[in-house]
């Protein structure tokens, strides 16, 4: 069995067969926040390819990649928006460096 | 109910009420004067290249020049393979000009460094021609990736050459547009928005100028289609086309305002239908028995690939079809 299947994408659906009302009001809003508005679709495409990964998510990352590219968007301007996720891991998780900063601290003498 | 099981097409144009597609009057006469070509395009529908040898000979040239004069063609839509090297590629697009006739040529940039062909942009301009060009992105790699090795650098250089022949200038009316084909089994994004990309990119990195930007869906048959199977895109793409589709671009759809000649003079409803030889009218009909009929009011031929000029904001040789919004 493969644990993630790109079928799964055009499945996507079937998670409305129960609760279908809470899927239509997530479909809605999700798409409403991609349409074009104060960000072009290039550049919220971009924001989801750089989420896709952070998360991280094949589903995401396969789904964004292709808009980003419908969108116009090229290599180096995709792996420019991963760096930035990437970036902003590698910071969060340096960040909390300050935590186990605090709790040797604490503990010491 | 699919009243027409082996078209997917004429099914979901008869979904929104429609008993199949049906010309407006042909103001353009599309001539693709043959497979000839310097390039080898990965995406090509021709299936066009160097090793090619079918091209429109002297005779059929006299007929489409007679069809020109005696149908009332507005427009002449020059392609190819690369239809310069046609040896009565100069005369057609002379004798069309003489005859008051807006003429255009599908331009591959590079056929420029084929002996003989050097002067190109200088006749151009001495007619006063439409010059519709490739160029797939403003950076080498999707350029070579696409149409092969040095093409993005050479095209730069013809493109420049157009430009210093008064191409793609405020203060000419000589128009140069280009065309842009994704770079793989992806759409093009919206339009205008690319253009602005192009035009600001063009002219920083290169100093280079044009007038408008074509986007154009890749066709799924050919040489495309080839490689679409062979990279395990095929299904992928089929549907995303169809899952696409937009009727809002049917009217605007060039098979209705177009008549295409292929270089053996049969008639088609469009380039594509030509690859696939689907005859114009439903059976081979050759240009010398053209009549008005014909003209207006034609059923046009389907298949599946109509899906590619349907898709998101719609696709013809004169770019997106719908000019607001994107496929994105």
């Amino acid at each position: 069995m493969a644990y993630y299947d790109e079928e799964d994408l055009d499945r996507f659906q079937e998670i409305s067969r129960e609760r279908p009302e809470l899927f239509t009001a997530f479909m809605h809003w999700y798409d409403a926040v991609l349409q074009e508005g104060a960000l072009t679709k290039r550049e919220k495409a971009l924001i989801g390819l750089a989420v896709a990964h952070a998360i991280p998510c094949p589903y995401c990352i396969d789904s964004y990649t292709q808009t980003c590219l419908d969108a116009g968007s090229n290599m180096e301007q995709m792996t420019e928006a991963i760096h930035v996720a990437a970036a902003i891991r590698g910071g969060a998780t340096l960040i909390h460096g300050l935590q186990a900063r605090r709790v040797v601290e604490k503990l010491s003498l | 109910m699919n009243a027409h099981p082996d078209n997917a097409f004429e099914n979901r144009i008869a979904e929104l009420g429609f008993s199949g597609l049906y010309s407006d009057r042909a103001t353009t006469l599309q001539v693709n004067m043959g497979k000839v070509c310097n390039q080898a395009c990965k995406h090509c529908h021709v299936d066009a290249g160097p090793n090619r040898t079918e091209s429109m000979n002297r005779e059929t040239i006299d007929q489409v020049i007679h069809a020109l004069h005696a149908f009332h063609f507005e427009t002449l839509d020059i392609t190819g393979g690369a239809p310069e090297l046609n040896p009565y590629f100069r005369l057609l697009a002379t004798e069309a000009v003489q005859m008051g006739m807006h003429v255009m040529v599908r331009h591959n940039f590079t056929v420029q460094f084929t002996p003989g062909c050097e002067d190109l942009p200088q006749f151009f301009s001495s007619l006063g021609m439409e010059v519709i060009a490739s160029l797939p992105y403003f950076l080498q790699q999707q350029t070579d990736a696409q149409r092969g090795r040095g093409v993005f650098a050479q095209s730069l250089q013809a493109m420049r050459r157009l430009n210093e022949a008064g191409y793609g200038q405020e203060d000419t009316n000589l128009l140069l547009n280009l065309v842009y084909n994704p770079a793989g089994a992806f759409f093009p994004p919206a339009q205008e928005a690319l253009e602005q990309e192009f035009k600001r990119e063009l002219l920083q990195r290169y100093q280079l100028k044009f007038n408008h930007l074509y986007t154009l869906t890749n066709m799924p048959i050919s040489r495309f289609l080839h490689w679409l199977q062979q990279s395990g895109n095929e299904a992928r793409y089929l549907k995303k086309l169809k899952q696409s589709f937009n009727p809002a671009a049917l009217p605007g759809l060039m098979c209705r305002s177009t008549l295409n000649v292929g270089w053996d003079g049969k008639l088609y409803d469009c380039d594509f239908n030509q690859m696939l030889e689907l005859p114009a009218g439903g059976e081979t009909m050759r240009l010398e028995h053209l009549t008005e009929e014909m003209l207006q009011g034609r059923r046009i031929a389907t298949g599946e690939h109509c899906f590619g000029c349907t898709a998101g904001c719609g696709s013809s040789c004169g770019g997106a079809i719908i000019q607001t919004g994107g496929v994105a």
